[in-house]
């Protein structure tokens, strides 16, 4: 008995073949070696700062003492920022979904795209040169009626360049984020489930919060952390709107304002010398950690959604 | 109150008009004779505008005689309006409708306070840029210029360069990388990591991509470093996750059928990606790359750290300072020199061109979509 060899089924790999693959994983791979590229220069050029003199630290004693007021700025005014975005981009999100007529919905869904085209050093623009002169009324009344919660404590700031401003100016880059991943989850509810709400008698309420926000919890979740990892991050509107000083405090509408990593890198960098220098990398490096681990998460969740449905 | 009554019809969310819920026309009236009635009573499909014709118009009173403004007349009307048409609708209707009108009403005010900054925007760097801008603001340079005058001449080449070498390191890599993951990478997990890395990536803030750029030229050329190439390599590696999340969502539309079709004439696989894949994704991919192309041009923060700024024309990217729009924005706003209106005025003015020039890329890339689309028997 002899047994026929069989051609081999697989063809022969082709030198172009190997080569064009090649390339194709190279450049892939080279997205990964960049990212972890970004972690170990930002290391190695931070690293001289760990034990330097406190004049590097713009007369911080060391640099926890120096990144912690930052870190506590960042956080807070992505937190203001996520408070205001989050509500209005699920309204926006509900309305191109489920509210509005189609055609006003797609006209409507150009018009946010359009508000995440727009840079952010324009923003920043709108933001001192008109928003924040037409929120100082907003903070005297604050002020004078809310001034018993420490948040309006005041005085009230004179040039809106408080932190409540940069908060909202975070939140309005912050809504075309957050709307295009919610709308995007709210439209893949099936119509089945919608449809057996309304059948049953569900208002149009009760059908969204009983079909399509269960449906789309995890997509809102990692949507609203996806926007938390860009206010985290932004940093020209913030360096223009803020007049920071770099303490610690809840107060919202003064004019003595915690600064943020991102916007103090801006604002320092361009005259910074020597050791400053790898001062302000390292908190870079802190900043990066902090909206990796953000974004990560974020996209962890998006990942077990998508296999769950 | 209620006139018509009707059972309740639903129709699905698409086809749902302002009003939740419109009478059908095969109204049937319950018969005296039954015990039970068949429907509710409910408000008639103009209680809305009702409603909000009266809010208007009261507001508009109370306004006037207590003089506050537009803004204090719009802010009214809304209260009122929330307040009266879900009053209305407990008084005639039931609790559920009336919980569903107050959404209603609240997801309409989130979508109207979300577009008004837009609004706002725009119409402030209209209004503030467009005296500014002529031929000379367009067409000279900052050097040498102290008060009046100059333009922004060398923020735009300056912009327009780093972009294009920006554009020209995305996108072979990006592309490439998209091919990697869709044609190669089916199931792989090295595939799988990239693609979530890529995700992750976007959502890195842009200064740390300036300091990342600062850094790797740093340990090359020493500190205090300022290159405009610098600031191409920052801002491609805000680019590329762009660039391969486009490509990789236009390839995987292209048919398997095609691949398939090509692969049995005995194509090689290399050349069924370049002459059969990539043709029929073109336009995605042409209309992915303008569109990343329009969100990093705006882009200002890893420019200030590694472009840094200057007043003259500078065309080499691989020596000095070169000056790009959003940080000629920055440095004309915050330090506009001594009579503080005309570098704000520049500011503004500068703003208004970069809007426009990311306006533009926008619709290129709806247009080239467009152009560039296979003829299908669509």
């Amino acid at each position: 008995m002899t047994t026929t060899v069989a051609p081999s089924t697989r063809a022969k790999k082709r030198p172009g073949d190997l080569i064009f693959a090649g390339v194709s994983w190279a450049a892939g791979v080279l997205i990964l070696v960049a990212l972890a590229g970004v972690a170990i220069f930002l290391t190695l050029e931070g690293a001289p700062a760990f034990h330097a003199s406190p004049d590097a630290y713009f007369g911080a004693s060391n640099l926890v003492a120096y990144v912690w007021p930052l870190l506590f700025g960042t956080v807070l005014a992505a937190t203001l920022a996520l408070l205001i975005a989050t509500p209005l981009s699920l309204g926006v999100a509900l309305v191109i979904s489920h509210y509005a007529p189609r055609k006003l919905a797609r006209s409507v869904g150009y018009a946010i795209d359009l508000l995440a085209a727009v840079p952010s050093v324009v923003y920043g623009l709108w933001g001192i040169g008109y928003l924040g002169r037409h929120l100082t009324p907003v903070y005297e009344w604050l002020e004078k009626y809310l001034g018993f919660l420490p948040f309006f404590a005041g005085p009230a700031s004179a040039t809106g360049k408080t932190i409540l401003t940069a908060g909202i100016v975070l939140a309005i880059m912050a809504i075309p984020i957050i709307t295009a991943i919610t709308r995007e989850v709210f439209l893949q509810t099936p119509t089945l489930h919608e449809e057996a709400a309304l059948a049953l008698g569900a208002t149009r309420w009760e059908m969204i919060r009983m079909a399509v926000f269960p449906y789309a919890r995890s997509g809102i979740v990692s949507a609203v952390m996806l926007g938390m990892g860009r206010a985290l991050g932004e940093t020209m509107a913030v360096a223009m709107v803020l007049s920071a000083s770099g303490i610690i405090t809840f107060n919202l509408i003064s004019s003595d304002n915690p600064s943020t990593i991102a916007a103090n890198i801006a604002l320092q960098f361009p005259e910074a010398t020597g050791l400053r220098v790898n001062a302000l990398i390292a908190s870079g490096l802190v900043l990066f950690v902090l909206t990796f681990a953000v974004n990560f998460a974020a996209r962890a969740i998006v990942a077990r959604g998508n296999r769950r449905s | 109150m209620a006139k018509t009554k009707s059972p309740a019809t639903h129709r699905t969310a698409e086809s749902n008009s302002q009003e939740p819920r419109v009478p059908d026309t095969a109204t049937t009236r319950p018969t005296r004779s039954g015990s039970l009635p068949l429907s509710h009573p409910r408000l008639p499909r103009w209680a809305g505008w009702l409603v909000a014709g009266v809010a208007a118009s009261a507001s508009a009173i109370i306004t006037l005689s207590l003089g506050w403004g537009l803004v204090g007349w719009a802010v009214l009307t809304i209260v009122l309006f929330g307040v009266a048409l879900p009053v209305w609708s407990l008084l005639v209707e039931n609790k559920r409708a009336a919980t569903d009108r107050l959404v209603s009403t609240l997801v309409w005010v989130a979508f109207a306070l979300a577009l008004l900054p837009l609004i706002s925007l725009l119409s402030t760097v209209i209004e503030n840029g467009l005296h500014v801008i002529n031929a000379q603001f367009l067409t000279y340079s900052m050097r040498n210029i102290i008060g009046e005058g100059g333009g922004i001449y060398h923020a735009i080449l300056g912009t327009l360069l780093i972009t294009l070498a920006a554009t020209v390191i995305s996108v072979p890599v990006g592309i490439m990388t998209a091919i990697c993951l869709v044609e190669y990478g089916a199931g792989n997990k090295v595939a799988r990591a990239i693609t979530f890395f890529v995700d992750v990536m976007t959502g890195i803030p842009s200064i740390v991509a300036g300091l990342f750029a600062y850094a790797l030229f740093a340990l090359i050329f020493g500190p205090g470093v300022r290159m405009g190439i610098g600031g191409a390599i920052a801002l491609s590696l805000l680019m590329i996750p762009i660039v391969v999340r486009s490509c990789e969502e236009m390839l995987k539309l292209v048919p398997d059928e095609l691949r398939e079709a090509s692969y049995a004439l005995g194509v090689p696989k290399w050349r069924t990606i370049v002459k059969v894949v990539l043709p029929t994704a073109l336009a995605g991919i042409i209309t992915g790359v303008t569109l990343a192309m329009a969100r990093i041009i705006g882009e200002t923060a890893p420019l200030l750290i590694i472009a840094g700024s200057t007043d003259s024309v500078n065309v080499n990217l691989f020596g000095e300072r070169m000056m790009t729009l959003p940080v000629f924005i920055y440095y004309s706003y915050t330090q506009p020199g001594v009579p503080a209106e005309f570098g704000q005025a520049r500011a503004w003015g500068a703003a208004l061109v970069l809007i426009a020039i990311v306006m533009a890329l926008n619709l290129l890339a709806r247009l080239l979509g467009r152009l560039f689309s296979p003829k299908t028997a669509r």
